[in-house]
């Protein structure tokens, strides 16, 4: 069962959001996303002062099966983009919480956002 | 749509597989990582599970006859012992499956169609044979089919061996089949594949299947199995070879296919779908007129996906039909069916993806060959 990570927040689009309210807050996606689409292989973030607005696609996660939008689940500027994922995304596979993170916002507005409990209740995930 | 589950289905289920439906089959799509699969299938070995295809036995004195009636190719032809790629075509020249054809003796052949297409394969033939003194038997159904790829795949089968039929095993030839005893059983063996590899399909009822499957993983420990369908699709796009419903349809013909070699126009005797054939030659399709199959290869990092379009100075030229990075070679590979004038290898074509053009280039097939 994949693994959903207590003390952060979710998306219906399987985002993960993490922040304790005094800066950005870092965005990346779920082991329950990841192991739906199989190894990744690209992925094309939002760049840094681009304003992503929440619900609305802001880039791609490509697998070596499909490609699928990522959805910004909050809106605000894009403050720090994670290099290291574009070099190698294979990263968002191996560690989805951890190094595999994708992009920080300075939120503006919050979208619909679960908690770890209602996230993995709705998409199967173990807590 | 009914879902089939396989002999091996328990098998997969405790190896941690996630599942996919393919032809109304509940099939391994992975096991962890599609790309450690397919790698471990290119460097070592992978062990598939391929009961989702058909097994058709057509037996009797016109067997021979009754094929090169039913199917595009001269089946009778072919020695005793080989095999045979082919395809059952409709009247217009459409293509119902592609198929191999594994002779066993005078008046006998394995015809093995694909997962989706077996069960309107197997009525076509029976409706074929009409006015043959031929028997078609359709045993899809109780039949398993058990395939080792990949370079150590004769190593791991001939532990299962016994030591007196090993050079059976070893002097098999590529497209050929033999009998021969396996962990403990006479099993039908061939030297046949889809990944680009040297390696077996093995030929199992089903109630032997598990036992089969679990004597290959265990003295396979260590290389790489088990793999599912994603490396499975991945490898064959790699080695070239054309996925029926993706390349191959009713709505297309061997020729644009690539597949004109395939078609024997000369054999002496009538055969469904000639006349069409024929017309389609004489016409040029594939060659000078109408589109074609060709390999792409990326230039940059961005993959084409099946139905995106293939453009040439924006204007639509093609449409791609199998697309994904090659995890052996490092970049995208797709096939795409464009106009025949842009098919020449080093043609620059751009794929659309999802709105921006990606520059891709025309190239030979297959992309990757293994050296041997």
């Amino acid at each position: 069962m994949s693994k959903v990570i207590a003390d952060l927040l979710y998306s219906a689009e399987h985002e993960w959001i993490a922040g304790d309210g005094s800066g950005p807050v870092s965005i990346g996606i779920t082991a329950v996303a990841t192991d739906a689409l199989g190894d990744i292989v690209y992925v094309d973030l939002p760049e840094v002062g681009d304003t992503v607005t929440a619900g609305e696609t802001c880039g791609e996660v490509e697998s070596t099966k499909s490609v699928s939008d990522l959805y910004a689940p909050v809106s605000g500027e894009v403050t720090e983009t994670n290099a290291d994922v574009v070099d190698n995304p294979e990263l968002i596979n191996s560690d989805p919480y951890g190094n595999g993170w994708l992009f920080k916002v300075a939120v503006t507005e919050n979208g619909p956002l679960m908690s770890a409990e209602e996230y993995a209740a709705a998409n199967g995930g173990e807590l | 749509m009914t879902e089939n589950y396989t002999a091996l289905y328990d098998q997969h289920k405790l190896a941690g597989a996630s599942f996919t439906d393919f032809g109304g089959w509940q099939m391994p799509l992975k096991y962890k990582s599609e790309l450690s699969e397919h790698h471990a299938v290119r460097t070592a070995a992978g062990l598939f599970d391929l009961s989702h295809m058909g097994e058709v036995w057509v037996t009797g004195p016109h067997a021979a006859a009754f094929l090169d009636y039913a199917l595009v190719g001269k089946l009778s032809a072919v020695a005793v012992g080989k095999a045979k790629y082919s395809l059952i075509c409709q009247q217009d020249g459409g293509i119902i499956d592609d198929l191999i054809s594994y002779r066993r003796d005078d008046e006998k052949y394995l015809v093995v169609p694909n997962a989706g297409n077996a069960a309107v394969v197997a009525a076509e033939l029976a409706e074929r044979a009409a006015n043959f003194n031929v028997t078609v038997n359709d045993v899809s159904a109780e039949t398993s089919l058990i395939a080792v790829q990949g370079p150590n795949a004769e190593a791991i089968l001939l532990t299962l061996v016994p030591a007196d039929q090993h050079a059976l095993v070893t002097e098999l030839k590529y497209y050929a089949a033999v009998e021969v005893e396996i962990n403990g059983q006479e099993l039908l063996l061939a030297r046949t594949g889809y990944t680009g590899e040297d390696g077996f399909e093995i030929y199992v009822p089903n109630e032997d299947a598990p036992g089969l499957w679990e004597a290959l993983l265990e003295t396979g420990t260590g290389q790489g199995l088990p793999a599912g369908l994603a490396s499975r699709d991945s490898l064959r796009l790699e080695a070239g070879m054309p996925l029926y419903g993706n390349e191959l349809s009713r709505e297309g013909n061997p020729y644009a296919a690539g597949l004109g070699p395939v078609v024997s126009l000369a054999k002496e005797s009538d055969f469904i779908g000639k006349t069409a054939l024929a017309e389609l030659k004489a016409a040029g399709t594939g060659s000078t007129t109408g589109r074609k199959l060709v390999g792409l290869k990326g230039l940059g990092r961005r993959a084409g996906r099946s139905h995106y379009p293939v453009l040439k100075d924006g204007n639509v030229v093609g449409e791609v039909t199998s697309g994904q990075p090659s995890p052996t070679l490092g970049y995208p590979i797709a096939l795409a069916y464009v106009d025949v004038e842009l098919s020449e290898p080093g043609t620059a074509l751009d794929i659309d993806l999802r709105g921006k053009p990606e520059p891709f280039e025309v190239v030979a097939l297959p992309f990757y060959k293994r050296s041997k």
